[in-house]
């Protein structure tokens, strides 16, 4: 591991000062649970000049606004988030997703700003050794036409065609969340829709967050009454394994017709992918057989099958169909 | 992977360096003062309260001194900030005190080192393993605040003020905890080396959320990697103690 300075911050605008105070260089990168970047530190992967660790920030708690929103705090741990009585009521997708989701023991530490940012499972990224445009803006891409059966299917490029790993961002994408986050020039919020990027020729920006921003905060809509939701995870390993493939559905049903549905795809994407097409397909109609099948299909359409994971394409279309099946049973 | 013990460490210590890095901003001080209290003996490091004094003692306290020659008597009751200091480590780092199964450290810590690292080479409890130094095997599990973490990924300089336990705190072999005498009982293991952290994660288990059956324990233990397959009495054992056998 690199040598790095360390801070620990006591608030907000602590943290974020040191921004402003940093002058040339790299700028600072904040650690939370570390899930990820000190296990990315170790391989030299990350190499952080500067850490801030936020962990003293606050930032822990989970509320529900006057207006029905669900405002979570950036330091929110996994199993908490998981575990809340509000959110398993209001928001199961998002607790299952969350439980399907790595072990215990990480649940503990990972926290709800940290896993929006969490970092690709493609091998080649996590080997200095390999070849990878994510890395090593130029140097090529080894997962095209290498290991690449846990790897994207949607979104990719040719430069770039690792898959987004989180299990709880695929629910928040059909769960229509915001993030919000804060710099040294004040707050802004972003839809989580507006929050990823695709590779293009620029797979090192996965995200159109900026260095001095801060993430401080999660919010959900109200959840609708008679919503239905439901995550289903498909892996090589029945726990502790990521996804081949998983669908976050969130469906609101009346007089027997779907009024409204979000759909969100993880394990295949370069991002959490949120299928428009497939809600389209289901918006106003009463749930069938058929429907789901046109759903899963359109939600497909696109997806480029690279050297060993063209199997995606068709356990993707039934992984949804199951998963609606499950959210809204037929009769 | 390696299985090196190598903890990573900056040249030489220079005793007569500051403690504290001297390229953190003069202008963003970090939390912990320069100076320790000043009832703290010349010629140690500096020693700060944590945040949050923890109030409580370890959930599972010791039942008998640890048999670390380092450590006569545990502090299972709070540690005033001017306590003894069990532990140096004087080399150029970052000031932090935390309690390792009761007993309160001060100690200066390059900041890359892991809590993994710092129980085995600084505090010397190597009850805690290392497997595979990166969040998936489980074998260094401890409690952090009475819940589970992978101590591997765990920067020890950020457990200022924290409660840690690791497997040293739940038993010892004349005081044996239910889990302890329940893996032996059932043959929970077979090398033995996932042990300590198999044992760790059903501690913590037992107090979480977690339905009767088998199924849902292994979902529970499932970051605790046994590469011997000793699961089946594994989850018996746990299963055992949870009266759910």
């Amino acid at each position: 591991m690199h040598q790095f300075q360390y801070t620990r911050a006591a608030d907000i605008d602590t943290a974020l000062r040191l921004f402003t105070t940093q002058g040339t260089g790299p700028p600072p990168r904040f650690l939370a649970g570390g899930t990820t970047l000190v296990d990315l530190m170790k391989l030299d992967v990350e190499t952080p000049a500067h850490i801030i660790d936020i962990n003293g920030l606050g930032l822990n708690d989970i509320e529900v606004l006057p207006d029905g929103r669900t405002r979570i705090g950036a330091l929110v741990r996994n199993a908490d988030l998981a575990r809340d009585e509000r959110i398993v009521t209001r928001y199961p997708v998002l607790s299952q997703a969350l439980l399907s989701g790595a072990s215990a023991q990480l649940r503990n530490m990972a926290t709800t700003g940290g896993n929006l940012l969490q970092r690709t499972r493609c091998v080649y990224f996590r080997d200095r050794a390999a070849r990878c445009n994510k890395r090593d803006p130029g140097s090529g891409c080894d997962a095209i036409g290498g290991h690449n059966r846990n790897l994207a299917i949607l979104g990719t490029s040719e430069h770039c065609i690792a898959s987004n790993p989180s299990d709880m961002n695929v629910a928040l994408m059909a769960l229509d969340a915001t993030v919000h986050v804060q710099s040294p020039d004040g707050k802004r919020d972003i839809a989580l829709r507006d929050f990823y990027l695709l590779p293009g020729d620029t797979p090192q920006r996965e995200t159109v967050l900026l260095p001095d921003e801060l993430i401080t905060h999660v919010s959900l809509p109200a959840s609708a009454a008679g919503e239905r939701s439901c995550y289903v995870k498909l892996r090589d390993r029945a726990s502790y394994e990521f996804a081949l493939v998983s669908a976050a559905v969130v469906l609101q049903v009346r007089d027997a017709y779907i009024q409204n549905a979000s759909i969100a795809l993880g394990g295949v994407g370069t991002r959490p992918w949120r299928c428009p097409s497939a809600e389209a397909e289901l918006t106003g109609q009463a749930p069938s057989a058929t429907i789901y099948e046109q759903a899963a299909q359109s939600a497909l359409q696109g997806a480029v099958a690279q050297s060993e994971n063209g199997f995606k394409i068709e356990l993707a279309r039934r992984c949804l169909i199951h998963t609606l099946s499950t959210a809204l049973p037929l009769q | 992977m390696s299985l090196s013990m190598h903890v990573p460490q900056p040249p030489h210590p220079n005793p007569g360096r500051p403690t504290i890095p001297p390229e953190i901003p003069p202008d963003n001080p970090p939390e912990i003062p320069p100076d320790g209290p000043p009832d703290t003996p010349p010629g140690e490091p500096p020693i700060t309260p944590p945040h949050e004094p923890p109030t409580d003692p370890p959930r599972e306290p010791p039942t008998q001194p640890p048999q670390s020659p380092e450590t006569d008597q545990p502090e299972v009751d709070l540690p005033p900030a001017e306590s003894p200091v069990r532990h140096q480590v004087s080399q150029r780092g970052i000031s932090t005190a935390f309690r390792v199964n009761g007993v309160r450290h001060a100690l200066t810590l390059d900041p890359r080192a892991t809590l993994l690292d710092t129980l085995r080479e600084s505090l010397q409890l190597t009850g805690t393993k290392k497997g595979c130094d990166h969040g998936q095997c489980g074998a260094c599990t401890v409690h952090v605040d009475g819940k589970r973490v992978n101590a591997c990924l765990v920067l020890a300089v950020t457990l200022h003020g924290k409660d840690v336990t690791t497997i040293e705190g739940l038993g010892n072999a004349e005081s044996l905890h239910a889990l302890q005498a329940a893996f032996v009982e059932h043959d929970g293991y077979q090398c033995g080396y996932c042990t300590a952290g198999q044992i760790m994660s059903a501690a913590a288990l037992l107090h979480e959320p977690c339905g009767d059956s088998d199924d849902e324990v292994r979902e529970l233990m499932s970051g605790n990697i046994c590469r011997c397959g000793a699961y089946a009495n594994i989850v018996a054992a746990i299963q055992d103690v949870r009266g759910k056998g």
